[in-house]
């Protein structure tokens, strides 16, 4: 992410510098103590410390991400209402701590895969604004070529596995991802994450018993935000203590809101994985839209409900108040960080509205490997329609 | 052979326009009451009057409880209790294998799974337990109670996951049934038929209908046959056989074709497993000419049974080669849907091919 601009004023000290020059970057690497805002809950495993290493440097990253996140999803949320992108949207905005406290513990070759709420983790991996928005509308730059679409985001080189539409498939998928990982012993670590509705999914428990027989470097990530679709977690859960789920595997509670608190338990989960197996983590959050755009999110919940965890709990409200306790920055400086952030966002946008829509012959394409010479028929088979490539 | 003679003048208006299709069907007598329904409503109605008479049936599914994401399932909860009518968790194995249980203890279980495209993780229970229950038994035990109910098809913006048409699948298992209905009419009829049938049944509801299309109801118990399907346009150069939001598109087509001079005849088969052949079959000897359409991928299609089937029983009879107008041999694409789609071009032009053979 670039850098953006901050002051870095020492405690007390006013900075004699002109104001004629502005303020300047600093790439200040100065480490930061942070408590998290709630202590772990363990199971079969001792919990990590509630005191997390951080920088300044990373503080304001974190801060910048995640605005640019959750503006990348409103903005998503406007040009679905303006039909420029169909289909199935599903907004991850309030879930953003989740991806970004993954983020900063791992590498490009530990890997990710999820469900449909794909947006986020995919800007993580470092995906382009421009990409998420050509796939969203379809468009031939877009990072699956058009041809997936919102639930469908993927990215090879950061080993981001994607974007599943069925519930809960991803999973048992991760599980032998990490299998070929520890094969390759370049201690690397899947993290599946499904949501508190796939829990219920047997192949889920079906993952999770082989993982742990063959001690598997996998991770598996239930992103809690309480409701399934429409239905609450104790309506669907005989036990809504999804990190104890896994029964013989450690489990891990963590507060999903709080970056830091990810951050931290995403370390731990690392490191426990790649010596004794699979591990469970369960990220209690919460997500403000409603499952997808075709679902208003007020039916099955309060709208108090909502705006009171916006209130108490939002992620990007959390590290702000850090970065302005720490005096990282001033209010003007994240304000003016969020008017960038919105330029951006809008830049990227107006471009992939200017993308074309992939070739019609990309139908037929990447059906098979190429070269395998499949014919596809389609009116008449006096027509051939097309040669699969 | 039931031919309920219909002379059906459907206008269907293009999806995304707030007004529905009227369709006019001279079979429903005038003293009985009608009410203009859409498809979704209708089997609503149908699933108040299954569960009112009978007391041990039962309507579950993910999300059922608050009507369901297509409102299919509205009032039910309210009207028959929590006991009757309940949400499950996300599992549609589970869904399918509780609701077997249930109907081997004698009880009529109507199971939801929310799209046709979810419907694969409870494939092994369909396949291996539902349909061969019976059977294996020796017919001591049975789950005939069973109707499992999924909207299927596209929708226009579907993509992969929200438009699969998975009934060629069902129809390669002896043991169950499989019925797919064309308007709201239709599908109430079939649905009470279905749920009372001592079968398992998989009632597939086309959702691009479910708003779409209006007609008129009756608001009475009423059931439709299974295993009869419906020459629902009369005509004589070829026959076209379909089922479900495809004839439609059909119909469309036939209206077409007839400015050119050539005269359609249209079946809507409603019940794909067991099919009516003899209905397609007399058919096909009067015109000489067949030719089906569904959105499913051409390859394996359910168009290649009856395909097949018409050959073996009217290989003198016929004139030209049976033409099938099907979706593509891909995964049902994004933006491409409408290259995908058997459009009403395409059956045109293959009416029209398949006439000039």
């Amino acid at each position: 992410m670039a850098l953006s601009r901050l002051t870095s004023r020492s405690n007390g000290i006013s900075r004699p510098l002109s104001t004629a020059f502005g303020r300047f970057i600093s790439t200040d690497t100065t480490p930061i103590t942070i408590e998290t805002s709630l202590p772990f809950t363990a199971h079969l495993c001792d919990p990590p410390s509630r005191s997390v290493e951080s920088s300044t440097q990373e503080l304001l990253d974190f801060f910048r991400t995640m605005a640019l996140m959750r503006r990348m999803e409103i903005a998503a949320d406007s040009l679905y209402k303006a039909k420029l992108i169909r289909g199935f949207c599903h907004l991850y905005d309030g879930q953003e701590a989740v991806a970004i406290g993954m983020e900063a513990v791992i590498t490009k070759k530990d890997a990710i895969i999820t469900a449909y709420r794909d947006h986020c983790i995919f800007l993580g991996r470092g995906g382009s604004l421009y990409e998420v928005f050509a796939e969203l509308m379809g468009r031939q730059d877009g990072c699956s070529k058009g041809k997936g679409g919102s639930m469908h985001f993927y990215k090879k080189d950061s080993s981001f596995y994607g974007g599943h539409g069925i519930v809960g498939a991803q999973v048992p998928l991760g599980c032998g991802i990490a299998f070929a990982q520890k094969y390759v012993k370049e201690e690397a670590v899947t993290f599946a994450m499904y949501g508190d509705g796939a829990a219920n999914q047997g192949q889920l428990f079906e993952a999770l018993n082989i993982s742990a027989l063959w001690d598997l470097p996998s991770i598996l990530v239930c992103e809690n935000n309480h409701y399934g679709m429409g239905t609450a977690e104790w309506r669907a859960a005989k036990s809504p203590s999804y990190y104890k789920r896994g029964d013989y595997v450690p489990g891990l509670k963590v507060d999903g809101m709080d970056a830091f608190a990810v951050k931290q338990a995403c370390k731990f989960a690392k490191e426990h994985a790649l010596k004794n197996g699979p591990i469970i983590l369960e990220m209690d959050t919460y997500r403000y839209h409603g499952h997808s755009m075709s679902d208003p999110g007020s039916t099955y919940r309060t709208r108090d409900e909502i705006s009171g965890v916006r209130q108490e709990r939002d992620p990007i409200e959390r590290i702000k108040k850090l970065v302005l306790s720490h005096d990282l920055a001033t209010e003007k400086e994240l304000k003016d960080m969020e008017k960038e952030i919105r330029k951006e966002v809008d830049d990227a946008i107006a471009k992939a509205k200017d993308c074309s829509m992939p070739e019609p012959s990309e139908l037929f394409t990447n059906v098979y490997v190429k070269g395998f010479g499949t014919k596809s028929f389609g009116a008449d088979r006096k027509e051939v329609k097309a040669a699969l490539p | 052979m039931a031919s309920l003679l219909g002379r059906f003048c459907r206008k269907l208006v293009v999806p995304g326009s707030a007004h529905g299709s009227r369709m006019v069907s001279t079979t429903s007598c005038d003293s009985e009451a009608v009410k203009s329904l859409n498809l979704y409503s209708a089997i609503n109605q149908a699933l108040h009057i299954a569960l009112e008479t009978d007391p041990r049936s039962y309507v579950f599914g993910e999300d059922v409880g608050f009507g369901g994401v297509f409102r299919c399932t509205t009032g039910l909860a309210e009207r028959f209790g929590k006991n009757r009518v309940f949400n499950t968790p996300l599992c549609e194995q589970g869904i399918v294998g509780f609701g077997i249980g249930l109907a081997a203890m004698g009880n009529r279980a109507v199971v939801e799974i929310q799209f046709a495209d979810y419907i694969y993780p409870a494939f092994d229970q369909i396949v291996n337990e539902a349909a061969k229950f019976r059977y294996r038994s020796g017919n001591q035990f049975n789950c005939g109670g069973l109707t499992i109910r999924a909207p299927y098809g596209a929708v226009g913006h579907g993509g992969h996951y929200h438009s699969q048409s998975p009934e060629a699948f069902f129809c390669h298992v002896p043991g169950i049934k499989v019925v797919i209905p064309r308007s709201p009419r239709e599908a109430k009829g079939l649905l009470l038929s279905s749920i009372r049938d001592p079968n398992p049944v998989v009632f597939f509801e086309p959702k691009w209908l479910y708003r779409q299309a209006v007609e008129e109801v009756p608001e009475h118990d009423y059931m439709i046959p299974l295993s009869q399907a419906e020459v629902i346009r009369e005509g004589s150069d070829i026959t076209l056989v379909g089922w479900g939001a495809q004839l439609t598109v059909m119909e469309q087509a036939c209206l077409d074709a007839e400015k050119e001079g050539i005269s359609c005849e249209l079946i809507d088969l409603k019940t794909l497993l067991p099919w009516d052949k003899e209905t397609v079959e007399a058919s096909v000897k009067k015109t000489g000419r067949l030719l089906i359409s569904h959105e499913a991928p051409i390859t394996g299609g359910f168009g290649a049974e009856i395909s097949a089937t018409i050959l073996e029983r009217c290989f003198l009879k016929l004139e030209a080669p049976v033409s099938r107008v099907c979706g593509l041999d891909t995964p049902f694409p994004l933006v491409f849907e409408p290259f995908y789609m058997p459009t009403k071009n395409k059956i045109l032009n293959a009416i029209k091919s398949t006439v000039n053979y």
